[in-house]
């Protein structure tokens, strides 16, 4: 390596290293985000439903009985009103207005999934009380396989969120704030070559990218079980492809800002949008069929596409082409611009 | 005598605003030459057009025989630049970042020698912003001096130093021209130009008004000394009288008080007195001072170089 570009190159480590807060928010941060997303949703043993029961006295007792059998379900009898405010504040799930012994009333709200998952069950403890039977034989059988738990979701999700953080803010942060101390400028004055001082932060980001993918799954691999079933060389090259986008993408933003301030704006302009919809935290399906198109064309959406096909299927390169071609045509694209339109000084 | 820099012609506008209008210079081989004017007379345009990081209108520039649209690469190479305000990265030490410019010239001197050269041997550790404002000016020009340069350009190398640092700065630059090189700086301080400079252009509104070795340009006041008094109550004396005292060349105002030029001022202040004893007017304050380039300036343009 030529000593200009060494010494470039060190420079960029050398102000990423002594800057604490970067190597926070780059390294440590997607691991914390990580801890605490796998102890929020991680698989429990079913929940207790809490509810309240009210009315005639006689019935009442005979409901609470009924509904104390099943193991699903936690009843009290309460006041009319304490009840009530119960609900309203979410502490319990359904009231239980018994007005006669064979006739009953349930107060929920119709649009919460739990208090839905509360009249199911409340509804068959108070038949099964009531007498009734099943008439056809139930077993069941519980799959908690690592692959389909929400932690296995969301770590490729982090890993391309991570990506994209840092490739943006990565090479658009420092080229922005060395040009508002007119170091580029400087810079120009020398006769350094501008290829090298653009390749210094490609090299370092890669560096850094390796660090990325290790710390991150690594520790969600021993801490979670998070399974990594494709291979580790083509989730590099996936992640290595989609740093460049992203680094691209940043070099875009500060082709032409004088202040961090300005172009810290068009950083989140461009990030917010992919956070939301490209299926960090939950599935990019969820939008209306009518934006897909865009959606799928994200720079995000195809890097946690592919992220997700590497390590929860185990799909090869030539399963996720498309995804790959995206991603490179956002590189391709967002360079070329970013060269016409970079400002030196 | 061999021609460093060649400026023809110059022109260059920023909008309506002319920063540049007919410019020609000639700075040559082994000297030190100052661009010498106020705040926005165009001297930062000018050193910039001529350090190849501006493209002027029009005119031509040749450094050391060289254009920039034809020999950039070897340009660079053989000439050290400070600009104003550039904030080097406070993160990196002063000799990573001596060794981060020296990497960039294809030969020069040392990071040890450059350090040493600009007299920080003991920050050589030291972050950069860790520095005091002139220890970051001397790492400044000593990025300027690490490819061995033979021109080197420095626009306001001291402003905003306090006194101590400009003298090692002054100090630093002397030794550096004393090898033979060239060095065009600007300036807006007089005193500077006068200490370093062998010739100096006074530059107004992007114009050369005038161009000497600072001694010739005070000469050409036809006065070695300014006489500066104020006089108490409302009643000046008469300017023509003023004029008629013995070695007096010029009478104007300021701010209050009034100045004299003066051939010799061991005849014009007794002179001056007795006129003020006659009018009755009682003095309140007397200065004299020998003329500087600053009264150069004040002569040719009616202000000063501080507040043009």
């Amino acid at each position: 390596m030529r000593d200009s570009l060494r010494q470039l190159v060190l420079t960029r480590f050398r102000e990423f290293g002594r800057e604490p807060e970067a190597v926070f928010w780059s390294l440590a941060f997607p691991i914390l985000l990580t801890v605490g997303l796998g102890i929020a949703f991680r698989n429990r043993p079913a929940e207790v439903v809490h509810v309240a029961v009210i009315g005639d006295s006689a019935a009442v007792a005979h409901a609470i009985t009924a509904l104390n059998a099943s193991k699903a379900v936690a009843a009290e009898h309460l006041p009319d009103a304490d009840a009530r405010l119960a609900l309203r504040t979410g502490r319990i799930a359904l009231v239980v207005n018994a007005r006669g012994a064979n006739r009953m009333e349930y107060e929920y709200d119709e649009t919460r999934d739990d208090a839905r998952t509360a009249r199911l069950l409340v509804d068959d403890a108070i038949q099964r009380g009531g007498g009734r039977s099943d008439p056809v034989a139930v077993s069941q059988r519980f799959i908690r396989e690592p692959g389909s738990r929400y932690i296995d979701f969301v770590v490729p999700g982090l890993l391309g969120m991570g990506l994209m953080g840092n490739g943006i803010w990565g090479i658009g942060f420092p080229v922005v704030d060395a040009r508002r101390k007119g170091l580029l400028k400087r810079f120009m004055a020398t006769p350094m070559s501008r290829a090298e001082y653009l390749a210094s932060f490609v090299i370092s980001r890669f560096a850094l990218l390796i660090i990325e993918i290790f710390l991150l799954v690594g520790f969600s691999a021993l801490a979670f079980g998070v399974p990594l079933r494709g291979s580790f060389i083509e989730l590099t090259l996936v992640c290595a492809l989609g740093a460049l986008a992203f680094g691209a993408l940043g070099l875009l933003i500060a082709a032409r800002p004088r202040t961090v301030e300005g172009a810290s704006g068009l950083m989140n302009l461009a990030m917010m949008p992919m956070w939301i919809l490209s299926g960090v935290f939950f599935s990019s399906e969820n939008f209306p069929r009518a934006i897909q198109p865009f959606i799928q064309a994200l720079p995000l959406t195809a890097v946690n596409d592919a992220l997700r096909a590497n390590m929860l299927r185990g799909a090869g390169l030539g399963v996720v082409g498309p995804e790959l071609a995206i991603i490179a045509a956002w590189f391709v694209g967002c360079f070329l611009i970013a060269l016409r339109l970079f400002r030196w000084r | 005598m061999t021609t460093a820099l060649e400026i023809r012609d110059l022109c260059k506008s920023y909008g309506d605003v002319r920063a540049v209008s007919h410019l020609d210079l000639v700075v040559n081989t082994g000297e030190c030459f100052g661009l010498l004017g106020p705040n926005g007379a165009g001297k930062t345009t000018t050193i910039e057009i001529c350090e190849g990081l501006l493209a002027p209108d029009s005119g031509a520039v040749e450094v050391l025989g060289m254009r920039w649209d034809r020999e950039e690469r070897e340009l660079r190479n053989a000439l050290g630049i400070q600009l104003q305000e550039t904030q080097l990265s406070d993160k990196l030490t002063v000799s990573e970042t001596v060794r981060l410019f020296r990497s960039f010239y294809a030969r020069g001197l040392t990071v040890d020698e450059v350090i040493a050269l600009v007299q920080l041997e003991e920050k050589a550790r030291s972050r950069v912003g860790t520095l005091s404002g002139g220890q970051k000016q001397r790492l400044a020009v000593a990025c300027a001096l690490v490819g061995d340069p033979k021109v080197l350009f420095l626009d306001e190398p001291t402003t905003g130093l306090d006194p101590q640092s400009r003298r090692q700065l002054w100090e630093l630059i002397e030794r550096f021209r004393s090898h033979g090189r060239t060095v065009v700086l600007t300036t807006h301080y007089m005193d500077e130009a006068e200490h370093l400079c062998d010739r100096v252009a006074i530059v107004d509104q992007g114009r050369v008004i005038a161009l000497d070795t600072p001694r010739a340009l005070i000469a050409s006041l036809g006065a070695e000394h300014v006489v500066g008094f104020t006089v108490e109550g409302d009643r000046s004396p008469d300017d023509d009288a003023l004029r008629a005292l013995a070695g007096v060349t010029a009478v104007r105002h300021e701010n209050g008080a009034t100045e004299l030029t003066s051939t010799e001022l061991r005849l014009t202040v007794p002179a001056l007195l007795g006129h003020l004893e006659q009018q009755r007017l009682r003095l309140s304050e007397l200065t004299t001072h020998s003329a500087t380039l600053e009264d150069v300036f004040v002569s040719l343009t009616g202000r000063h170089l501080r507040d043009a």
